[in-house]
């Protein structure tokens, strides 16, 4: 398995729109290698009889009633825990050039 | 925005094939959203509210709350499936699809990725022409919609001018079923006008499963189109590029032409194809950059921790597939043997897209002729030039009872015409807007007859002519009645009392 580079944790930090210095980068370069290492131990004991999984629970099919629930949020419930809001809307500083 | 230099399409067409990839997203209109117990603005009884208040914890991705599969949806998506001539997955699952943008509070969006409820079908579309293709289905897939950002302040009021965002949630979670083609190959000249059919049959497809209100105008149904050109003899398909949320089926044939033209002119240049989101723009009819494909494509998806694998028994999507509604194609058949139309009279309507709405007019008590007569004439006329879908612009129950007030003599053809054109403001049902207006015929002959004697009174001459057997010039007298009645009179029957009180007052 390929090791952590300091490139990838850069770009992971991009995307996740996270300001790293140097510094951090290194620190959790080193960091995220040893997640993928103990993972990748994880990884050994599987053999090619065991199916990978998705999900620890054997279970499926779980699904709700078509019915409108009673956790039903009103508008200032709702932007309680909003930084800043205006007009009944969660306010965000503009992302520029950007749309999904 | 600079206009982009075009090449003339059937230059275009010679020297490249145009290769066409379509996704179309379609909002369930369930009751509840796809993973949350929130009403789904989708459903039209939701379709008003305030903003942030068709939302659970769910809907903002709070600490602690989880989603949950709404049954009702599968339900939908599988049936969808199906009438894309789908396999259903024996097993599906979710996976979250992972971005940073503030129209889904938990950073990414539940998704199907590499296990999608359904694969590999098709779909039968004709083409205005008479042309009929087969458009290969590579997928379908459940997801959730995201929620509506309004960008404030820059000069521009657009996103790259814009101070701040305003996000409202309400459409976070809505129910989506995203349908994919494989590449369209061969629609050579066809390819915009194919488009188009593709769109059409679609929303054909989920009206007739009555699982979206499928309203482009509200965005229950978006197309992003894929084009690419490859020249003449060359196997490699070319760089593609993908035109956002077309949200028209008329602006989706004028997007892929435009950009047919627009990549011509590029590659026949010497230049090459940028792989790039575009946007299109109604106003302009012309689409402009977006985003180039880049980092933020890396969605790093993984399967949904929070949700159980969806595993269909052969006996529900056998029961599903029991349920289907005839396929578009089949019921275009039986719908032009049932209403008597030529082929051509038939072509008209299948073209305009409004078979669904003048089904629903004949329904609603209008006869086939008069509900043709209003949809593909003056519905039609209104909606091209306000630039919208026809289908969007009246109801077929108002277009029913129009045409039924025209039978009953309370309207003229004229008349009527200013009704629609009430309607279509919101002033209410037809019979409404005629108690508003006092549009509604006079058919009181005392008053008719009164303003005849005073135009023929006053037009001695006229009545002379007439009593000579000159018919014709009745005319001027049916003119000054009609003026008087403000048109609110049947020209017709001026004539005949016009004639009757010429003899009579000899």
């Amino acid at each position: 398995m390929s090791e952590i580079t300091a490139e990838q944790v850069a770009h992971l930090a991009n995307l996740a729109r996270i300001a790293l210095t140097d510094e951090e980068i290194e620190h959790l370069t080193t960091e995220l290698g040893q997640i993928m290492h103990a993972v990748e131990q994880v990884s050994e004991v599987a053999t090619p009889d065991v199916p990978p999984t998705s999900h620890p629970i054997p279970m499926q099919n779980v699904f709700r009633d078509d019915v409108v629930g009673t956790t039903v949020l009103t508008a200032d419930e709702a932007l309680a825990g909003a930084p800043e809001s205006d007009d009944s809307r969660f306010k965000v500083s503009a992302i520029l050039g950007e749309e999904q | 925005m600079a206009r982009a230099e075009l090449m003339d399409f059937d230059k275009a067409l010679e020297l490249f094939e145009p290769v066409i990839g379509l996704e179309v997203h379609v909002e369930l209109n369930t009751t509840t959203k796809m993973f949350s117990s929130a009403p789904n603005p989708a459903n039209s009884q939701f379709h008003v509210a305030d903003p942030n208040t068709l939302i659970t914890p769910v809907c903002l991705g709070l600490p602690g709350s989880l989603p949950v599969v709404n049954g009702e949806a599968v339900k939908y998506s599988i049936s969808l499936g199906l009438a894309l001539g789908c396999e259903i997955a024996p097993s599906s699952r979710f996976a979250r699809k992972n971005y940073f943008y503030p129209d889904l509070a938990k950073n990414y969006q539940i998704s199907q990725y590499d296990e999608p409820i359904a694969f590999d079908g098709q779909v039968e579309v004709e083409l205005e022409n008479g042309r009929v293709f087969t458009v290969p289905i590579e997928r379908a897939h459940m997801e959730e919609d995201a929620g509506k950002l309004t960008h404030v302040g820059g000069s521009t009021g657009r996103i790259q001018g814009a101070e701040y965002s305003l996000v409202d949630y309400n459409r976070a979670g809505v129910p989506l079923v995203e349908i994919v083609t494989r590449p369209i190959f061969g629609g050579e000249a066809d390819t915009p006008a194919l488009a188009k059919a593709y769109v059409a049959t679609i929303r054909d497809i989920v009206l007739s499963l009555g699982i979206s209100e499928a309203r482009m105008e509200r965005g229950n149904l978006r197309c992003d189109a894929n084009v690419s050109l490859r020249p003449r003899g060359q196997e490699k398909l070319g760089t593609r590029t993908e035109t956002k949320n077309v949200n028209s089926m008329r602006s989706v044939e004028r997007a892929v032409r435009y950009e047919i033209q627009r990549q011509a002119a590029i590659l026949a240049g010497g230049g090459t194809i940028i792989q790039e989101t575009r946007h299109w723009h109604e106003d302009t009819g012309a689409t402009s950059a977006g985003r180039p494909k880049s980092d933020a494509d890396d969605y790093r998806y993984f399967p949904e921790p929070d949700l159980l694998p969806v595993v269909p028994s052969k006996e529900l999507v056998d029961e599903l597939r029991a349920a289907l509604p005839e396929p578009p194609a089949v019921r275009r058949r039986r719908l032009k043997s049932e209403w008597g139309f030529t082929d051509l009279e038939f072509q008209d309507v299948a073209n305009s897209g409004l078979l669904i709405e003048l089904e629903a007019t004949v329904k609603a008590g209008a006869t086939p002729a008069a509900a043709r007569k209003w949809w593909t004439g003056e519905i039609a006329r209104l909606a091209n030039a306000a630039a919208v879908d026809a289908s969007g612009l009246v109801s077929p129950e108002h277009v029913a009872e129009l045409a039924q007030l025209v039978d009953s003599g309370t309207l003229t053809d004229r008349l009527a015409r200013q009704v629609l054109e009430g309607v279509i403001a919101g002033e209410g049902s037809p019979q409404q807007v005629v108690d508003a207006r006092g549009l509604a015929v006079v058919s009181d002959d005392g008053a008719l007859i009164a303003a005849i004697d005073e135009a023929l009174a006053s037009q001695p001459d006229v009545l002379a002519k007439i009593r000579d057997g000159k018919v014709q010039a009745a005319g001027a007298v049916i003119g000054a009645v009609m003026k008087a009645m403000q048109g609110k009179a049947d020209a017709a029957r001026v004539r005949e009392l016009v004639l009757e009180r010429a003899a009579q007052t000899a």
